[in-house]
């Protein structure tokens, strides 16, 4: 019985193991076992391993290296489970929609592949699982690997990390209209955010759309113009510590979860509290 | 050249979920349907790469009778033809999924020559099980490399770009090969009138696989309790900008 955990060394891989550890005493391979990155590499080291039970960070890596195990093994695999009980079958509670809906599932497997989803488990204190090394695979295996990098272009405020962001949505109503959204973020250091109805319009690229399918968020304030908060928004502002909404509809969705709400037209509301903060300074 | 794309046929769930009283799935009676997100992305890639190369593109879908609407919305955009995987009712797993997916593949590869590239979205809208392009690419014993921003065919390979923190890693890898994309990787056309008429009358395979008992059962779904955010409302209007600014100074920002 070889209970093992993926470990990317984060917090993350830590709430992993403390699910593994009601399956057995977990030892750890880590994700960089190989380097560079080598995913097919280390699952099919993995899948040499025979593990009994196999956890993992449910991040894009985590999820991807547990998939390739799950298609070597032949196994079935439930990703982004918040809890996990052993049992004939296992049972799991995951996460859909980005965290919008919960499934509870019976994962039918004599070996359980499992990845958890990130910030979602309280990490236990226990011991540190005991690394183990891998042999190598085959060549063939490294035929997928990391052979270079390319640095990121945009020289702003990176979204993930920005401890403040101002967003716009399908309210702001036009590519030019998020001068004044600019101009608040560049008065408060903050990142440019959007939804996805800007980015699918061409207003904004790709990389300032906030959601499920863009990036996932956790600023110590956010502050939403005229976005009216679908789920696929919401996926990704779970990690917000406050979030100020300003919206015409009262009842938009984002009024309704956000901390702070202002009802009105943004395009008066904002340029005026970029006048107020440059009163105050 | 030829270039599959798979998609899933979604719900556009709004700003509020709610369950069917069984709590087996999305009650969709008031709701649109969509193509999930990151496979537009793959529709349009593949859309382009057919565009220039020449040869065949054709789009895969396992769903209900009504994913016959995310086929036709796929070939307005420019695919050539489809292939329906009809289910009744029951959700499928994804390790159901892609075997009934891989004997289709299999199927129409035997008939018309290989796939040199099969796309499929990083994970699925609704059931984001991160593991049908995978567990294709496996069986069919192809590389595959996931979450990519973009894709660049260069003679018998393909580059690829896959986001990580702090800039993008790259891959190269022999054609044939599976990848799965993200949203991003491009901005998808929208459909126009004649493309429209045209997947009218573009072909579709309907295959009817069996079901298998799933080894990922679905019991059933919740709605998680909410955040528990009580909105304070600072007033309307720009008289409220000054009630924004004190929020933002409490906070040390101003």
């Amino acid at each position: 019985m070889t209970v093992l955990l993926i470990d990317d060394h984060t917090e993350v891989s830590r709430q992993a193991l403390t699910l593994a550890r009601k399956f057995g005493e977990p030892q750890a391979v880590a994700l960089d076992s190989f380097s560079p990155f080598a995913p097919d590499a280390l699952a099919a080291a993995i899948a040499l391993l025979n593990p009994s039970a196999l956890f993992a960070a449910g991040t894009e890596r985590g999820n991807e290296v547990m998939a390739r195990v799950a298609a070597r093994m032949g196994l079935p695999f439930a990703a982004n489970c918040v809890a996990a009980e052993p049992g004939d079958p296992v049972t799991v509670t995951r996460l859909r929609w980005g965290g919008s809906l919960l499934e509870e599932a019976r994962l039918h497997s004599p070996r359980p592949l499992i990845t958890v989803a990130p910030h979602t488990v309280s990490p236990d204190n226990g011991p540190p699982p005991a690394q183990i090394s891998v042999d190598s695979p085959d060549n063939g295996a490294f035929v997928v690997q990391v052979s270079g990098h390319v640095q990121p272009t945009n020289g702003g405020v990176s979204l993930a990390a920005a401890k403040v962001i101002v967003s716009g949505g399908r309210g702001v109503g036009s590519k030019e209209g998020f001068a004044i959204i600019e101009e608040l973020a560049g008065l408060l250091g903050a990142a440019v955010g959007c939804s996805r109805a800007v980015t699918s319009a061409g207003w904004r690229p790709h990389s300032d759309q906030v959601g499920q399918t863009g990036t996932k968020v956790s600023p110590e304030v956010y502050i939403a113009c005229g976005i009216s908060g679908a789920t696929q928004h919401m996926a990704g502002l779970k990690g917000a510590k406050r979030i100020v909404a300003i919206n015409s509809d009262p009842q938009a969705p984002l009024m309704l979860n956000a901390d702070y709400t202002v009802t009105g037209d943004l395009k008066e509301i904002v340029p005026a509290i970029s006048a107020e903060i440059r009163k105050r300074r | 050249m030829r270039v599959a794309v798979c998609v899933k046929r979604v719900p556009i769930t709004g700003g509020r979920i709610v369950l069917t009283a069984d709590a087996q799935a999305i009650d969709t009676q008031h709701l649109g349907f969509t193509i999930s997100p990151h496979e537009e992305c793959g529709v349009e890639e593949a859309v382009r790469l057919i565009e220039a190369n020449k040869g065949e593109s054709v789009v895969l879908t396992l769903g209900p009778a009504e994913a016959i609407e995310q086929l036709r919305d796929a070939m307005a955009l420019g695919i050539d033809r489809a292939i329906h995987l009809r289910t009744y009712g029951r959700e499928w797993d994804g390790e159901a999924t892609a075997s009934a997916l891989v004997e289709a593949i299999r199927a129409d590869e035997a008939a018309e020559g290989r796939f040199d590239l099969i796309f499929f979205g990083n994970e699925s809208a609704d059931s984001g099980g991160f593991q049908v392009g995978i567990r294709v690419a496996y069986a069919l014993g192809r590389p595959c490399v996931t979450g990519l921003k973009k894709v660049t065919v260069e003679g018998t390979s393909v580059r690829c770009e896959q986001e990580v923190e702090g800039g993008r890693d790259v891959y190269v890898v022999p054609l044939p090969a599976v990848l799965t994309v993200k949203e991003g990787l491009n901005l998808p056309r929208y459909p126009s009138v004649p493309g429209r008429m045209r997947a009218r009358s573009k072909q579709v395979t309907e295959l009817n696989p069996q079901r298998p008992e799933p080894r990922l059962e679905l019991v059933k779904l919740a709605v998680p309790a909410g955040q528990g955010r009580r909105a304070e409302s600072l007033g309307a209007g720009a008289a409220a900008a000054s009630a924004v600014v004190d929020v933002l100074e409490k906070a040390g920002l101003v």
